[in-house]
């Protein structure tokens, strides 16, 4: 590297050596900065997820298995994993279109819709919650109508099921507009050109252009699904067996000092977590020449 | 078509794509969202002002706007030196620890709390030790900022490493080669390079911490007007069947969300044009 610079530079040879030498810090500062970043890394990272694992053991492997075998943990289990099943898949659909009609056109106001379609992240996931109750609460806007139809949407799984929508909202739009504005339109038009219909040049050229960005956003947004707490804690009502996701039930098992079962529960979903950023990292890896070709600039697109 | 507002294009499919994403974006988040701005304006302003102005709500605004900018703070500074770690030295576990780096990302905030105050409780791994150096983590302001750290910590340092690795090192070497310290290149010419960035960073990290609600309320303690953040506060009035109030104060909140949204922006467009101008800028002077 040194040396392309000193040639382009127009530099006589002889610098070459003080200049790459004044690039490097000396071996003890180096030393002494990775070991504060492991240090620090250790400190938030590591220690929090060694005390996952080590608590939800403690009491040994029948004790961890007994409490995730409970019926509520099971039921709780089930919930999550119903609310993500749905959000994603709406998420996804949504994060498409978007996606096709903010990446592949330019149109007055766009760069408003892509602010809005953002803005669940920017709102707290207690807001988040209480927006739903203030529409479809007893006492909200919906309510009563809600209420005469014998429908509850508050307190009951499909409140839950909105909030989980609500918070997950943009993590696939996020990933694919990028993705289609950086792509173009060629590869579409050739398709359209040689006879393809709309479809089957979406489902045969575009989609496959981005499968991995797709994966990318699908994987983001399933982890902050399964794992949502303060939005659906607003709208649970936390009535045990019906209404606790995951994360609910963990905070249930915690505040009653059964500790162990409560880190049982939570190991599960740390494993989810570590199994989304291994995932994350072979997509980076896997995708690193569709990532780096196509979007130039864009490296804010890690951040959730 | 009539889409007089939109630029030619041969694709087909826009008129559907954008029905379904403005649509979709209305029902879940626009409508509901006004909701509360709706349900606000029920209130009159001295009511509103009674509420969000209340000493117990005041209370919890100075411990999470504390808390987040002492959380977002630390990160600033870690953030940065992590980001430079891992662009510029190798070490043993590097891959690694740069992958964990996303952990608070990915990993749900109710785990993290609970991880967090079963380390920093009385009893705890580094609560104990601590304790007996008379310092209070969990179940105080300190905790608080502990976990506000520890959710804000990817963002700093995933907005530093790009630009770090877009970086020409010839900036670098013409700066040593003019004479100045390692130091000297490092405040003068690197970290100018990557400040819009690091701030950037440093705006989102803040911007989370505010409205954090699943790793902050286990170690909090969550005692009113010492260890209540905010969001917790809009859940207590909730509880309580309080709704205008709970209203009101997540009107504040909001605001504040939405607020943050306008130097955050800001902060990512000067980046990427000072990181274009970065990676552009040594050859031409050098043509001199």
């Amino acid at each position: 590297m040194a040396t392309a610079i000193s040639l382009r530079a127009g530099k006589v040879p002889a610098t070459r050596q003080v200049a790459t030498a004044a690039t490097v810090e000396s071996r003890a500062v180096r030393w002494i900065l990775i070991g504060i970043t492991v240090f620090f890394l250790a400190l938030f990272i590591c220690l929090p997820l060694a005390i996952v694992f080590s608590q939800a053991f403690e009491k040994g492997l029948g004790a961890y298995w007994a409490s995730l075998r409970q019926p509520d943990a099971l039921a709780a289990i089930r919930l999550t994993l119903l609310a993500a099943g749905i959000a994603v898949p709406l998420n996804l659909v949504f994060g498409v279109a978007a996606a096709w009609a903010l990446g592949k056109f330019e149109f007055v106001g766009k760069s408003l819709l892509i602010t809005l379609i953002d803005l669940p992240f920017s709102v707290s996931p207690v807001v988040s919650g209480l927006i739903y109750v203030l529409l479809f609460g007893l006492q909200g806007l919906f309510g009563p109508w809600l209420a005469r139809h014998d429908l509850q949407i508050i307190f009951a799984v499909p409140g839950i099921v909105l909030a989980t929508i609500f918070v997950t909202f943009p993590f696939v739009a996020r990933e694919l507009i990028p993705l289609f504005e950086a792509q173009g339109q060629e590869e579409e038009e050739a398709a359209l050109a040689l006879g393809a219909s709309g479809w089957q040049t979406f489902f045969r050229v575009s989609l496959p252009n981005i499968k991995w960005g797709l994966l990318y956003g699908v994987i983001l947004c399933n982890a902050r699904a399964m794992g949502e707490f303060g939005a659906v804690s607003v709208v649970s009502g936390h009535i045990r067996g019906r209404t606790n996701t995951m994360p609910l039930h963990i905070e249930i098992l915690y505040n009653e000092y059964q500790f162990a079962a409560a880190f049982a529960v939570a190991s599960l979903l740390a494993l989810l977590a570590l199994a989304t950023l291994v995932v994350k990292t072979v997509i980076e890896w896997r995708a690193r020449p569709q990532f780096a070709e196509s979007a130039e600039g864009e490296g804010e697109e890690q951040i959730a | 078509m009539a889409f007089a507002f939109k630029k030619r294009s041969n694709l087909p499919g826009f008129g559907l794509a954008l029905g379904y994403t403005v649509l979709y974006l209305s029902l879940i988040v626009l409508i509901p969202l006004a909701a509360i701005f709706l349900r606000a304006s029920a209130l009159t302003w001295n009511q509103f002002w009674h509420i969000a102005a209340s000493p117990r709500a005041l209370a919890s605004y100075r411990l999470t706007f504390g808390a987040s900018l002492i959380g977002a703070l630390v990160n600033l500074v870690f953030g940065v030196l992590v980001a430079w770690v891992l662009v510029r030295y190798s070490f043993p576990g590097k891959r690694l620890f740069d992958s964990l780096v996303d952990l608070p990302f990915a990993l749900p905030t109710a785990v993290a709390g609970i991880a967090l105050t079963t380390i920093y409780s009385p009893n705890g791994w580094l609560g104990r030790p601590l304790a007996s150096i008379g310092i209070k983590s969990a179940y105080s302001p300190l905790g608080v900022a502990i976990a506000l750290t520890f959710i804000g910590l990817p963002f700093v340092v995933r907005s530093v490493q790009p630009v770090l690795e877009d970086m020409d090192k010839e900036l670098e070497e013409a700066a040593a080669s003019l004479g100045a310290s390692r130091w000297q290149t490092f405040s003068r010419v690197v970290l100018p390079t990557i400040l819009p960035a690091a701030l950037a960073g440093f705006a989102m990290a803040f911007a989370r911490a505010v409205g954090e609600y699943g790793s902050v309320v286990f170690i909090s303690g969550n005692m009113p007007m010492r260890t209540e953040i905010t969001p917790l506060l809009i859940i207590t009035k909730l509880d309580q069947y309080d709704y205008a109030g709970a209203t009101a104060i997540a009107v504040v909140m909001l605001v504040v969300s939405l607020v943050l949204l306008l130097p955050i922006n800001l902060l990512q467009k000067w980046s990427s044009s000072r990181e274009e101008k970065a990676a552009g800028l040594i050859p031409e002077r050098i043509e001199l």
